[in-house]
């Protein structure tokens, strides 16, 4: 089961990250790690005037998993209006990395998904 | 490759008791190296808890019958064998408790909160402690304004003797160390530490989780105050471990926790406490896992824990000069295995330890990835987490063997 977590496209992120970086200001951000393995991202977006995602960046460290995932996620999120970024499931991260991913590496996979969770929820709650 | 020149124990005879080493995960051969986690389980032991739930379950000291005498003789019993099997001076000095987790709380609860510790007093201990051995200690700081202070290690992972000298002063009251990093299997003097702390009038403490398993441990020879061990770790259930104490003490301590068990009389608004052992071992206890932890003592007894630890210190050697030929990759703890246990954490340039663990287990090889709750000595190493491979007496020279090729896999997978 593991071998084929480690399929080709995910490496490829993990050793090539895109939108790896900073983006100061942004309008969306948040960090988020796991302490259990030390898996850690940060997670920025930027909107236009339209709300759709301009540019996004990701810092973080951690397993092969997490930053491919993270990688993978911010490749998604440029381009997407604001109500497509909140529609942004489970399900839909685990689509887009491809790979079967035992349970305990679930956490790892969702990590990003976490961040961008965290960091609409203070877009939201700061009524921009 | 894949023999040991001298081996001190017969793994192969060994193996045969343990039926869960035989089998295959991922379609390949299990070889289980996650034994300072926690350690597998031969035959007997699960046949004389079988044995105590099949024919005579009951509890224990108060049944009046055949089945609760059969029970309390095997539960005593186990303690009889556990005593000796540490060399403690008497058996009113072995309490049962859940692991070592409950028997260190126990100490900071009974000994320090309700032991009268006081603002200012200070607890020295070292940065490649356990999480139960920390953790407690917090309980006091917070609550009592107790002054932790931590003993430093040197890069090869061995402590910092001469930082006992300073941060052992009058205000110390107890010094508490692991004689076993499960982290860097550093074995630390935990005798010479004892003694450094007796000569300032403190009490010592040490966590023998990771070193009863697989050394000859003797208590009056280290000559603590406590000393904590846990069942699961040394082929016995989880749920039972014992805490070790100077009878002196755990008499002038008071209970940790209330109930059955633990009193000689009850009355309205009052009620004496039982004698030691039983004083400090509160409800029914874990009468299967006592029994079967006493069995576990028998079965190491009965190969010598000299030899199994001959066994392992071969073992090690052998993995760590196997280990040191691949490329980039980096063992933490001490190089000389006289003072190692089979305990080897390492990190692999460019993978995280979490994939590593994860392309091990394809391979058939389980290992633990992570912070092993050792958090702070993460920190000293400067590591977010390791891999950590840990021996035990059924491990062979060819599973050492197999931890290195798949370690090139996992090069491979990742091409580096």
């Amino acid at each position: 089961m593991s071998y084929e977590m480690y399929q080709e496209v995910i490496l490829d992120h993990y050793q090539n990250p895109r939108n790896k970086g900073d983006l100061d200001p942004a309008d969306i951000w948040a960090r988020e790690d796991n302490p259990l393995c030390g898996d850690e991202i940060a997670l920025y977006l930027k909107l236009n005037d339209a709300s759709v995602v301009e540019d996004v960046k990701f810092q973080g460290q951690g397993c092969a998993i997490s930053q491919a995932s993270a990688s993978m996620l911010t490749v998604k999120l440029k381009g997407k209006t604001l109500e497509e970024v909140l529609a942004i499931d489970e399900d839909a991260v685990l689509q887009t990395l491809g790979i079967p991913i035992s349970h305990a590496r679930l956490t790892c996979a969702l990590l990003p998904l976490s961040a961008l969770r965290i960091g609409l929820e203070t877009y939201q709650e700061d009524g921009a | 490759m894949g023999k040991l020149k001298e081996s001190a124990l017969d793994t192969r005879a060994i193996r045969q008791d343990f039926p869960v080493l035989d089998q295959e995960v991922h379609g390949k051969r299990l070889v289980y190296l996650d034994n300072a986690s926690t350690s597998q389980k031969p035959r007997p032991v699960v046949e004389k808890m079988n044995e105590y739930l099949n024919l005579y379950t009951a509890n224990v000291h108060r049944s009046i019958y055949q089945l609760g005498e059969r029970a309390t003789e095997a539960y005593e019993g186990a303690r009889d064998k556990i005593q000796a099997f540490l060399n403690v001076r008497a058996r009113e000095e072995v309490i049962y408790t859940s692991g070592t987790t409950e028997a260190i709380n126990a100490v900071a609860y009974s000994w320090g909160m309700k032991g009268g510790l006081q603002e200012g007093d200070e607890i020295v201990s070292t940065v490649m402690e356990h999480h139960s051995n920390t953790i407690p200690w917090y309980f006091l700081q917070d609550k009592l304004g107790v002054v932790l202070k931590w003993v430093d290690i040197h890069d090869d992972g061995t402590l910092k003797m001469e930082d006992y000298d300073e941060l052992i002063t009058s205000r110390t009251k107890l010094v508490t160390v692991t004689q076993c990093s499960n982290v860097l299997g550093t074995i630390n003097p935990v005798a010479e530490i004892a003694k450094r702390a007796h000569e300032a009038g403190a009490l010592c403490l040490v966590d023998a989780a990771q070193s009863a398993p697989h050394m000859p441990v003797d208590a009056q020879a280290i000559d603590a105050d406590f000393l904590a061990v846990s069942g699961h770790k040394m082929l016995g259930p989880t749920g039972i471990g014992v805490l070790c104490g100077r009878e002196d003490i755990l008499e002038e301590m008071e209970p940790f926790m209330g109930g059955g068990e633990m009193i000689r009389e009850v009355h309205l608004g009052w009620a004496r406490w039982n004698d030691l052992p039983w004083k400090f071992e509160a409800g029914t206890p874990n009468i299967m896992g006592a029994i079967g932890l006493g069995a576990a003592v028998d079965y190491l007894e009965g190969l010598d824990m000299h030899l199994v630890r001959e066994h392992e210190k071969a073992l090690t050697a052998y993995a760590l000069e196997r280990l040191a030929g691949i490329e980039g990759l980096r063992v933490y703890g001490p190089t000389d295995v006289s003072q190692r246990a089979g305990v080897v954490p390492f990190l692999l340039e460019g993978v995280h330890p979490h994939d590593i663990a994860s392309i091990l287990d394809s391979e058939g090889i389980a290992v633990r990835a992570g912070h092993h709750c050792a958090q702070p000595l993460m920190d000293r190493l400067d590591v977010p987490a390791t891999t950590r491979a840990s021996f035990y007496l059924y491990n062979t020279a060819e599973e050492a063997d197999r931890l290195a090729e798949a370690l090139k896999r996992v090069k491979e997978v990742f091409r580096l």
